[in-house]
């Protein structure tokens, strides 16, 4: 925990003033990834170019309440890796087309967001962040002992069916088309919510809760609010990967999937809107290519947050943005 | 002669850990009239202050404000109701544009909540002429797009006032609106409140005498939790429990 010092006192990326034109920028830089997801399989493996947009996705719903709520939840594994499970369960055992399990394993992630988030709201700092480790933990706990999640095995062999019945997604290509228009418009949708009414009311929150609050917001329902977004999203980001993987499992409920997304946030750059997706590159290619080092792999990440934290506070994307003055 | 009473308490107690900040106070504001609450240092003011914020829960006694029982309301509800406070330190969103800021004001007041995560921040931009307007009232026309963080203290200061205004409230709480203000900014924001104060009920807590002098039609004078005096400034500084209250309590 002794992290959250260096979250607290990490200036926030986004604080270069806003114009027209930054939305003109981040136009082209949508453009650009859009191409790029394209071009991408012609030379990289399909296989982790998903994981890769999974995680990213996660890390971007983690932002969101992150760096523009200013809630650090640190149980975010919860939602990610229920809805994983919901999404497997129904997918493989109620014979649900993926489309439809996807929702399902959503929708989970959503409730569960909505009963987690409004028994942690009631706290702020380090006290939100350790109910919601703790409800985390309990639903770790119960995805150990209950039936339908298979225990140490997980969910394995799920299907991945037929979009909508009719386009087959065993292949790795037709996967990868429906991965990327998830994360696309996960990601649009993020960049929505922080453009809108409700996200300007959310920076307000975020900067000055009690002056908030003195202007008639009750900040508490703005704050579930966005709590139940982020983690309807990172369910969203949880039943893709059980869908492309075909595994649901413990991984993806345990409280280390809740410090990885931190991490990747981190790297890329909390309150950034595009940190969160070099995060996961980063980190998931880091574990992707350094396999072969094993146990390592866990100390060379260990080494690379320091690093972030001791270099880059910002993150890679915050550090950008400060260099050439435009909020990314 | 009945007075028109906007704000009333009633044997208002603030109690922390067996020590009483605020003890039995009971105090009137009358619509349209600005309202000091004085007293030396610890006496309770700002606590009382918070109180009637409702950003604390009063261990005992009744808030009132235009004949209705506001005292189990919360925060964000009192002020819905026009009861808006200020704060000590500026409070502005700091990573927000000058504009912004009286803007998320303005967005409460004519749209309510804004729940609508889905909709474009352009729909806010009906709302931003209004906000300029009030940013040129208090005199941070060329500052409009820069980030609050960016202001020297004075603007800041402006800039809240600016945001209160925003909403229009019938009633405002000001906790030392002078606080760290060289004299000139003194001078300018004394005249922007007694130009706020029009159509407008206003209590501040204020340490600076000669602002409350001039300023304030009624005083109260708080020392150990509860109200020492009360009555206009000739009558309060005159009154020997107020002077003792001060010099006892090291003020010259």
């Amino acid at each position: 925990m002794a992290d959250t010092a260096a979250i607290d006192a990490a200036p926030i990326a986004a604080a270069l003033p806003a114009a027209r034109d930054d939305k003109a920028l981040h136009r082209l830089i949508f453009v650009g990834i859009a191409v790029l997801l394209i071009v991408a399989p012609l030379v990289l493996y399909p296989v982790y170019l998903m994981k890769v947009l999974c995680f990213a996705l996660f890390a971007l719903a983690f932002n969101l309440l992150l760096g523009y709520g200013g809630l650090l939840s640190f149980g975010h594994a919860a939602y990610f890796g229920m809805a994983s499970y919901l999404c497997a369960y129904t997918a493989k055992q109620l014979g649900f087309t993926p489309e439809l399990a996807i929702l399902a394993g959503t929708a989970t992630a959503a409730l569960l967001g909505l009963i987690f988030g409004s028994l942690a709201i009631r706290r702020q700092g380090i006290y939100f962040s350790m109910i919601t480790l703790a409800l985390a933990q309990m639903a770790f706990f119960f995805s150990l002992q209950a039936k339908f999640t298979g225990g140490e095995d997980g969910i394995q062999a799920v299907p991945r069916g037929s979009l909508f019945g009719v386009i087959s997604l065993a292949d790795d290509r037709a996967m990868y088309a429906v991965v990327c228009v998830i994360f696309m418009a996960g990601m649009l949708l993020i960049y929505r919510i922080i453009h809108s009414p409700f996200g300007q009311v959310l920076k307000a929150i975020r900067d000055n809760e009690p002056r908030a609050i003195s202007l008639g917001y009750r900040a508490s329902q703005y704050k579930l609010a966005v709590f139940v977004l982020s983690a309807t999203l990172a369910g969203l980001a949880g039943s893709t990967k059980a869908i492309v993987f075909q595994l649901a499992s413990l991984t993806d409920v345990h409280w280390s999937m809740s410090g990885e997304v931190v991490l990747m946030t981190l790297v890329g750059g909390m309150g950034t809107v595009f940190g969160p997706i070099v995060g996961a590159l980063v980190i998931v290619t880091m574990e992707t290519y350094l396999a072969q080092f094993g146990a390592w792999v866990t100390i060379i990440q260990g080494c690379v947050f320091v690093l972030c934290v001791l270099l880059f506070r910002e993150g890679v994307v915050g550090l950008i943005a400060r260099v050439i003055r435009k909020p990314l | 002669m009945a007075r028109d009473v906007i704000l009333a308490t009633d044997g208002l107690t603030m109690e922390f850990r067996g020590f009483r900040a605020v003890n039995g106070v009971a105090l009137q504001v009358e619509r349209g009239t600005i309202h000091a609450l004085i007293g030396p240092n610890g006496a309770g003011k700002t606590t009382c202050f918070n109180l009637l914020t409702k950003f604390l829960i009063p261990t005992a006694g009744t808030i009132r404000y235009k004949d209705r029982d506001i005292t189990g309301l919360k925060a964000a509800d009192v002020a819905r109701l026009g009861l808006v406070r200020s704060f000590q330190i500026s409070a502005v969103f700091p990573h927000l544009t000058v504009m912004e800021n009286v803007r998320i004001a303005l967005q409460r007041r004519r749209r309510g909540d804004s729940f609508d995560f889905w909709r474009a921040e352009k729909v806010l931009r009906a709302l931003n002429g209004e906000a300029l307007a009030l940013v040129e009232a208090v005199g941070l026309t060329e500052f409009a797009d820069v980030l609050a963080v960016e202001l020297s203290y004075g603007r800041k200061r402006a800039l809240e006032i600016a945001t209160t205004l925003a909403l229009d409230p019938e009633m405002l709480l000001l906790d030392e609106p002078m606080a760290g203000m060289g004299h000139e900014d003194v001078e300018r924001t004394a005249q922007l409140i007694r130009r706020v104060s029009k159509d407008r009920t206003i209590l501040m807590v204020e340490h600076n005498l000669s602002v409350v002098a001039s300023l304030s039609d009624r005083i109260t004078v708080l020392a150990r939790g509860q109200v020492l005096a009360e009555g206009d400034y000739a009558t309060v500084s005159k009154d020997p429990r107020v002077v003792e209250a001060y010099i006892g309590a090291g003020h010259a």
